[in-house]
């Protein structure tokens, strides 16, 4: 009997060690190297989410769509008015039960930039939000690049620093970016290290809560149905606990005829 | 016209409805006249979650249907369709994505409790092989609905999955082929599992779950203890004095444990429904793309273990079928397992330590070729994997000789309870 | 068995409440699954109310242009045209539309917004066909008291210049008036209540 327990306990450890294995493990895949930002989300954070999607609509809409999710939904989620939305968002399109898409032809997109500009619907569920955010905060000067700058988790990224009014021009620091990519070798996440060259419109402060906004939108746009699954949750398992608990006492009971 | 009165003496309509139709016979017969043991423990909960699990992944899985195109140009969109514009669409997905998941990890458990308890050995031979039928089904069932999201990792997905069947001799390419019914995964391909995911290998589930069912009523239930309640009888009514009805006892207790897996279910499916990325993979939120492959391209975390020993197996005389031989080998040495054990004894409780170290070692070995499963290729990892690979072959191979030199412990007369 | 510590009243209590309760979160649970047969975002996106012009559309003509999937014909009815439908009264089912066919503030027997502008779901009450336009008249074959309107093919049914359903025929109810709104003088909305109009 005891050994039973001991083998018992054994496989469960074993399983356990797998799982909290398997967690550490998916923390490293997670991009193959760190990101250079960890950004924690907050779709419930509706003022921020609108302020992202005006700057989405602002300044990514013109190449990028978000061709699965409805401008009607959007109003409806982070409550601005359909006069509104026609007003301030909706450059596209005059019908509020459109998708959100681009205005760039997709073949001059081919010959502007190698390539047509991804839809982003999805891009913080497909890349991360880390990601997204450590890609809008890491573009840097790069004489190299034929538009002039390159991306840091990005390398190569044809698209450009659509944002360099915003938070100006940076370059890599020479001295530093050894040390920056050591360090993601180790798996650390780590600021890398730039320096403002050309100062943008906005505070660094300033430009980080721009960023911030616009990856809690993206976030949001990834999966609309977030916030209402979560308090549905909360209530389904609420209920559930009463119930598991009227169950429980409910078997005690019919299992006192059992000796 | 006068007819045979039923048995079960009932009246009006239960009475109408006895007469031509055995509904108190099978209520009594599965319910609450099937005794089984009073011993049962944690364990005896995965039975019948499995059971509620499947309830809930036709349900979903019908639902889902009525909003899924199986299109290769549409399907992807339906999917964030069904997420977005179909009301509570998001919540019936995630509801079937994340259900194929707990029905794993509900089988996987209730399996080792068979092997725990000796649930396999005569005469529940054929139970354990319904069972492994239905495991080997599932996995079908699983790789079939993991493809038609359509999304990135679908697709890559099925190309590898497919490409396991170009290692047979001779016919292998043509046959990948035939199985595409083109030279890539496509429509085509979509359009056929989709039509086994739905239709054909739900009705062959179904029919080896009352199969399954059906043969362990008529042996009776196995026990912790591994003892036949059937020896001891109460010689006035014939019921086994260690048995109880099913229903109320085991319902109730199965209720209370259907509460707290639930619990747990649905926590994940309201609050983590991405699972880390193991219930649904980053690479599945981008469309299927046949020019580019995923970074990290990992099955499906229920089959990581065989995919960890097909890729730990290299490739011999020029083909790499020993891999994909030595996969299926280790989901067909499953169902031997009810001949192979040779112990006088059943359950874990009486055997000695020589099964007990086999099967921890198979443990262990089973969870880390899981794991390294999904983790990207890397000479530690293949070296685990093949040694696990090994391990999990002797566990089943070597079992004829080690149970039958391990000392066993005096199995009791009577099964072990205590009221609480 | 023995039924030492045994509580009758208070396991038929635990029994009832688990019982409710979980019949409680069965019915709960099937919410999603109901909910999800109602029309998508899709379909609604869809379904949103359609404009058109109707400056080009001539007396006694008619244009139907498609809502929610549904044909609605617009008719410029002709000052004859509209004094017929006094004649026709009396072989009507529901003449003053009793019947809750149309909007709050559709009213009187030319069943419109502005008189000479008829807006009609071209959908039969009975079965759902679309009925033909039969503004010629008198017209023996369909009835005796025929001073134009619209005839269902699939099952008989009449219906005078206002949609109104003629008594005796299969279709139970006059035709349906969608609700609608006048952009201006030429644009119609159709799906969209007049402002100010709840």
């Amino acid at each position: 009997m005891k050994l039973t327990k001991a083998m018992l306990k054994i496989s469960l450890h074993s399983l356990l060690a797998a799982a909290t294995l398997a967690v550490a493990g998916q923390a490293f895949a997670a991009g193959g190297h760190a990101l250079p930002y960890a950004f924690e989300p907050d779709t419930g954070n509706t003022a921020s989410v609108r302020r992202g999607a005006a700057n989405f609509m602002n300044y990514c809409s013109g190449c990028h769509s978000m061709r699965h999710l409805r401008y009607s939904r959007l109003g409806q989620d982070l409550g601005i008015p359909e006069n509104l939305l026609k007003a301030n968002l909706m450059f596209t399109s005059d019908k509020v039960g459109d998708h959100i898409l681009s205005a760039m032809p997709a073949e001059a997109a081919k010959t502007w930039f190698g390539q047509q500009p991804p839809d982003l619907t999805l891009e913080s569920r497909y890349r991360g939000p880390d990601w997204v955010y450590s890609y809008l905060m890491t573009f840097y000067v790069d004489p190299t690049r034929p538009l002039g700058t390159n991306n840091l988790v990005l390398p190569g990224a044809s698209m450009p620093h659509v944002l360099w009014e915003l938070q100006g021009l940076q370059v890599k620091s020479e001295a530093h970016a050894a040390e920056g990519e050591a360090a993601a070798a180790h798996g650390e996440a780590h600021g890398p290290q730039f320096e403002l060259v050309a100062k943008g419109k906005l505070a660094p402060k300033e430009y980080e809560k721009f960023v911030a906004d616009t990856v809690n939108f993206m976030t949001y746009a990834a999966e609309p149905g977030r916030e209402h699954r979560i308090s549905v949750g909360i209530k389904v398992v609420l209920f559930l606990i009463l119930f598991s608990v009227l169950a429980y006492f409910m078997k005690r009971e019919w299992w006192k005829d059992v000796h | 016209m006068a007819i045979t009165p039923n048995p079960y003496k009932t009246t009006g309509l239960l009475g109408w409805i006895d007469d031509r139709f055995p509904l108190t016979k099978l209520w009594k017969d599965h319910l609450s006249e099937y005794y089984a043991p009073k011993n049962f423990n944690f364990w005896y909960f995965f039975g019948s979650l499995a059971l509620l699990v499947l309830v809930n992944q036709l349900l979903t899985g019908i639902w889902l249907a009525m909003h899924y195109k199986p299109d290769a140009a549409q399907a992807w969109d339906s999917v964030e369709y069904i997420m977005r514009d179909v009301p509570w669409g998001n919540v019936l997905r995630y509801l079937h994505s994340t259900g194929a998941s707990a029905f794993f990890i509900v089988v996987y458990l209730h399996m080792y409790r068979g092997i725990l308890y000796g649930s396999h050995r005569k005469p529940r031979e054929l139970i354990w092989i319904f069972g492994s039928l239905i495991f080997l089904v599932l996995m079908a069932e699983a790789f079939c609905g993991y493809v038609l999201p359509w999304g990135n990792m679908s697709y890559w997905g099925a190309q590898v999955i497919i490409n396991l069947f170009g290692t047979v001799p001779f016919v292998g390419p043509d046959l990948v082929i035939w199985i595409q019914g083109d030279y890539i995964p496509s429509d085509a391909t979509l359009n056929r599992l989709f039509s086994l995911h739905v239709v054909a290998l739900p009705f062959v589930l179904v029919g080896l779950v009352v199969a399954h069912l059906i043969a362990l009523h008529e042996v009776g239930s196995n026990n912790p203890d591994g003892v036949e309640i059937k020896k001891h009888k109460d010689p006035n009514t014939g019921i086994p004095l260690d048995g109880i009805p099913f229903h109320p006892y085991y319902t109730v207790k199965d209720i209370a444990g259907v509460g707290v897996f639930l619990i747990i279910f649905l926590g994940v499916v309201f609050f983590a429904p991405d699972g880390g990325g193991y219930l649904l993979e980053k690479p599945n939120f981008t469309p299927a793309n046949p020019m580019s492959t995923p970074e990290h391209i990992t099955p499906a975390w229920y089959f990581g273990a065989f995919y960890a020993m097909l890729r730990a197996t290299p490739s011999f005389a020029g083909t790499q079928i020993w891999g994909v031989l030595v996969m299926f080998g280790a989901v067909a040495l499953i169902f031997f397992l009810p001949w192979l054990d040779r112990s006088p004894v059943k359950s874990i409780r009486y055997k000695g330590p020589i099964f007990k170290i086999a099967l921890a070692l198979f443990t262990v070995s089973f969870v880390l070729l899981n794991y390294f499963g999904m983790q990207p290729p890397s000479a530690l990892g293949t070296t685990i994997s093949q040694i696990g690979t090994v391990v999990y072959f002797l566990f089943f191979l070597l079992m004829p000789f080690y149970t039958k030199i391990d000392k066993t412990k005096p199995v009791p007369e009577r099964v072990t309870y205590e009221a609480h | 068995m023995s039924n030492q510590g045994v509580d009758p009243g208070r396991r038929r209590f635990l029994t009832l409440s688990t019982a409710v309760v979980g019949g409680a979160g069965v019915v709960a649970a099937t919410v999603p699954f109901l909910a999800s047969w109602k029309p998508s975002e899709r379909a609604k996106a869809l379904g949103a109310p359609v404009e058109i012009d109707i400056s080009t559309l001539e007396s006694g003509q008619r244009v139907t242009v498609a809502w929610r999937g549904k044909p609605v014909w617009v008719v410029r009815r002709t000052s004859e045209m509209l004094d017929g439908l006094k004649k026709v009264d009396s072989s009507l089912l529901d003449p003053e539309s009793k019947q809750k066919q149309q909007p709050d503030y559709i009213k009187g027997e030319a069943r419109a917004i502005k008189p000479e502008l008829l807006v009609l779901i071209g959908s039969c009450t009975h079965l759902g066909c679309s009925p033909t336009f039969r503004p010629d008249h008198p017209a023996p074959e369909i009835d005796s008291n025929w001073q134009g309107g619209f005839y269902c093919p699939c099952h008989g049914s009449k219906f005078d210049l206002s949609g109104r359903v003629y008594k005796g025929v299969p279709a139970p109810l006059n035709l349906v008036v969608p609700p609608y709104r006048f952009a201006s003088d030429t644009r119609i909305v159709i799906g969209e209540d007049p402002k100010g109009v709840a």
